[in-house]
């Protein structure tokens, strides 16, 4: 394998990491799908309100429980709300939910996993704490956290963003457990390998072992927690929000336009299929685009 | 559940043919009934929540129900105590029920006085929470004349006397099963509390908590031909629009307790064909509290008390008022009820002689009169539309439920609101948390830790006394009395308080009606409390289910014997 990559570099210009990665990544079929789709997505939530002008929480009430017409293309609720405005507006919340969530549990998770999984010491105490946060009961826990911080989040951050931080804050803390879990044993294999021997053999400390090389042979599980995650804060966020505990009830996101559409479903199928797909279409473009950073960034299949 | 259906319809059948001994009692097969909400106890004495105390309905009878036109029926006793026929003393301190000698309890020994007694001393057992305390509110002592003759003494003249043991919130219970369960007990007695031997139509099959309770016919009761169905499997869980589902859509089940769904839900589920709503007008009013007191967080222990001082804004009548003025009612009831809500201007629509038309001008939505009362009291619109006074703010955190009917009301009224340059936030909360009363919990109606809040209220029985009771001075919620008590928008006035005295010394009907009439326009004219919407009490019943008629005043399982199988 080292020769025919050594022959394939011989008569071509200098070619650096990443260029491979992106090279292997555009060949991913479904990986560019999902990034053309995701970037749409990103895209049509974050300027689309500029072209469809609608105040998504305006009621008019004369205008209830539309079809799809030219001014309401995706219809309206049971109050009068335009679809379209609500499901782009709901999208900024639930796409910036689902990624600062995900970011913050990743980071979580990385971090204790790697150091459980390298640190013999560190193995006992971080991985019983992870089984603690197993153990926790989520909805009592997040009672009590609600319970605790939102009158004081909601006068300095205002009502809205206070609750934006808090429900990141939430389901960042309580699902960093399973990346944890995937990373650390993950890192016990890699460490016990011939690579790792060789860099501590000439004397690389632990910080840059880490850095160089265990962690980028972890980046695969990681990339799929990654991804998975996404789609859990999205619907994490909706069940909050369901139980009351989540934005005001005013506030559109994805979930809570799911949720509020179910009972009106064979009444005007556009209130669930349009918010559905949203969230389906995310989770799914962002799953394969994972998968297509996986595949570019293993040594192994890279080049082949 | 085809299957299981075929097979449930053919075990009925073959019960006809088993039971034809026993008259007509049992031969209509098996009663499914849903409720949304699932029951967690059957002794009504122990729980606050309507499911339990109807659920137990099934089972524990009352001296007397109130029939679905609100008139008393008795049940266990012989006839309804009245002066005229001298069952009620001359000076209203005291109730002579006279019962009837041929009930015995489902385990077959005979129910006596000594049993009704027993009752009455649980409840007021001063060491148990008893939740139907209002109904022995002012009782002295119950005594048994003899085996079949009850007097009970009230400490003062009462001119509604019949609180203890009509209706199914205050039920009689076996003195044999109960006795050792007095007072700090009673919680702990899971056995009787979970299968109450009673006089009603069915006994206790098997019960799991939160879950499913099924019954079967009481072999001993009272009526020989009741009831109909021989078993009943009375299941809880879901949500509102799934239990409806199950009666009007697919048919699964034969009764769904609460309807509370969209009116355009609602009709595409009865285009099915399975079913119909039935509904009926009693005294629930959908309404706004105000916060008369200041819920601000800094405040601390005095947050949302009378010690923390008044509310920086909703202490102006204007701004009240002007709230009240600037909400379209008819809007509500279309979007949210159709035809069973009607708009209301009282916090007491019903029944017909206590219903006041003095405040009927809230019934037309006035959004150019509100802004004229705002700009007038100095309110006047700021840089971004919200009117301010001195700095403060009009912005307005409002509660309530969580459901999706009372998320649409609260959209249409911050909207309204919004017209008129106030600003909402808007807050729902699980209904089991804002119900619930737990003391830890900051979200409870009773904290109410918000500016406005939303929700139902109604009494049982036709008369208003304890209800028009919940707005005097000391029914208000502080850590005093552990936020217990009726009065959320913390009013108090002594005018009020003493016209509430005096009904409860007042016997004449017309002037009984006078009294809560004033007591209702008061609460009105302050704007303390906002009412929205007069609701009808709406369940869902099957085609195939008949003598079924909704009882706004009493258990809607109160005559489920009655009940039939019609094809």
């Amino acid at each position: 394998m080292t020769d025919q990559a050594a022959t394939t570099t011989l008569g071509k210009p200098q070619r650096s990491l990443w260029g491979d990665v992106l090279r292997q990544f555009l060949k991913h079929k479904g990986g560019v799908a999902g990034l053309v789709i995701f970037s749409f997505i990103l895209f049509a939530v974050l300027f689309g309100p500029y072209i469809h002008t609608i105040d998504p929480q305006y009621l008019d009430i004369r205008n209830k429980n539309l079809g799809p017409t030219w001014k309401h293309p995706m219809g309206t609720d049971n109050l009068g709300r335009d679809g379209l405005a609500q499901v782009l507006s709901g999208g900024r919340v639930s796409l910036a939910v689902g990624i600062a969530a995900m970011a913050l549990s990743l980071l979580l998770g990385t971090l204790i996993g790697i150091l459980a999984g390298f640190f013999r010491k560190l193995d006992g105490p971080l991985m019983r704490t992870t089984d603690l946060f197993l153990a926790l009961p989520i909805l009592p826990l997040l009672l009590v956290i609600i319970l605790l911080f939102r009158d004081t989040l909601r006068s300095a951050f205002g009502p809205e963003m206070g609750i934006f931080l808090l429900i990141v804050f939430v389901i960042g803390i309580t699902s960093w457990m399973n990346t944890a879990r995937i990373v650390r044993g993950e890192v016990l294999a890699v460490k016990e390998r011939e690579f790792v021997l060789a860099a501590r053999s000439i004397g690389t400390g632990s910080t840059k072992t880490i850095l160089r090389h265990i962690f980028p042979n972890v980046l695969s599980p990681v990339m799929v927690s990654a991804t998975l995650g996404i789609a859990t804060a999205i619907i994490t966020e909706s069940a909050l929000s369901f139980l009351g505990l989540g934005f005001p009830s005013d506030f559109p996101t994805w979930g809570r336009l799911l949720y509020d559409g179910a009972n009106f479903m064979t009444l005007n199928p556009a209130r669930v299929i349009w918010p559905g797909l949203a969230i389906s279409l995310t989770v799914l473009s962002v799953n394969y685009i994972g998968d297509g950073i996986r595949d570019a960034l293993d040594p192994r299949i890279r080049g082949r | 559940m085809r299957k299981l259906k075929t097979l449930i319809m053919a075990t009925a059948a073959a019960s006809t043919f088993a039971t034809v001994a026993l008259a007509e009692r049992g031969s209509d097969g098996n009663l499914n009934v849903a409720y949304w909400q699932a029951v967690s106890i059957l002794n009504p004495y122990l729980s606050g929540g309507t499911k339990d105390i109807e659920a137990s309905s099934l089972i524990l009878d009352p001296l007397a129900n109130y029939r679905p036109d609100g008139s008393m029926e008795p049940a266990l006793a012989t006839e309804i105590p009245t002066i005229e026929n001298g069952g009620v003393s001359e000076d209203l301190t005291s109730i002579t029920w006279k019962l009837r000698d041929d009930v015995v309890w489902s385990d077959g020994t005979p129910f006596t006085a000594a049993d009704v007694v027993f009752s009455a001393n649980y409840c007021l057992d001063p060491e148990g929470g008893c939740n139907a305390a209002s109904n022995f509110a002012d009782v002295e002592s119950v005594e048994a004349l003899d085996d079949h003759t009850v007097k009970i003494n009230f400490s003062v003249a009462k001119p509604f006397p019949y609180g203890p043991f009509v209706g199914a919130t205050a039920p009689v219970i076996q003195e044999a099963q109960f006795k050792e369960c007095m007072g700090a007990k009673a919680p702990e007695c899971t056995e009787a509390n979970f299968g109450p031997i009673g006089t009603g139509p069915f006994v206790v099959d098997e019960f799991r908590a939160n879950d499913v309770v099924t019954y079967k016919a009481n072999e001993n009761y009272r009526d020989p031909a009741q009831p109909a169905f021989a078993t009943v499997t009375l299941k809880g869980g879901g949500d509102s629009a799934a239990t409806t589902r199950s009666v009007l859509e697919t048919g699964e089940f034969d009764y769904a307790w609460n309807v509370q769904v969209e009116p355009e839900v609602l009709d595409q589920m009865m285009a099915a064909g399975k079913g119909e709503i039935i509904s009926a007008f009693g005294t629930s009013v959908e309404r706004l509290m105000v916060q008369l007191t200041n819920p601000d967080p800094s405040l601390g222990d005095k947050r949302a008390t009378v010690e923390g001082g008044p509310h920086p804004f909703l202490s102006d009548i204007n701004v009240r008022k002007a709230l009240s003025m600037a909400i379209d009612r008819d809007i509500l009831v279309e979007v949210g009820y159709g035809p069973n809500g009607q708009v209301t201007c009282n916090v007491l629509p019903a029944p017909e002689i206590y219903a006041s038309t003095a405040n009927d001008a809230c019934k037309t939505q006035d959004v150019e009169g509100a802004k004229a009362l705002l700009d007038e009291a100095g309110w006047l619109p700021g840089p971004d539309g919200v009117r301010e006074k001195d700095g403060v703010r009009l912005s307005i955190l409002y509660q309530t439920s969580t459901n999706s009917v009372r998320q649409g009301t609260q959209a249409l009224i911050k909207q309204m609101w919004q017209e008129i340059g106030v600003e909402t936030e808007l807050r729902n909360i699980d209904a089991g948390v804002f119900f619930g009363g737990d003391q830890s919990s900051p979200d409870t109606f009773q904290k109410f830790f918000a500016d406005i809040e939303m929700y139902t209220n109604n009494f049982d029985g036709t008369d208003p006394e304890a209800y028009m009771g919940n707005w005097v001075c000391s029914e208000i919620p502080s850590p005093k009395n552990q936020w217990i008590g009726n009065n959320m928008p913390r009013f108090c006035s002594e005018e009020y308080d003493a016209l509430s005295a005096e009904m409860g010394q007042t016997a004449s009907i017309e002037k009984r009606s006078a009294l809560a009439k004033k007591m209702n326009d008061m609460l009105m004219q302050e704007y303390v409390i906002i009412p929205l919407i007069h609701r009808g009490r709406v369940s869902a019943a099957s085609n195939t289910l008949g003598n079924v008629v909704l009882n706004p005043w009493d258990s809607e399982l109160a005559f489920a014997e009655e009940w039939t199988r019609v094809e």
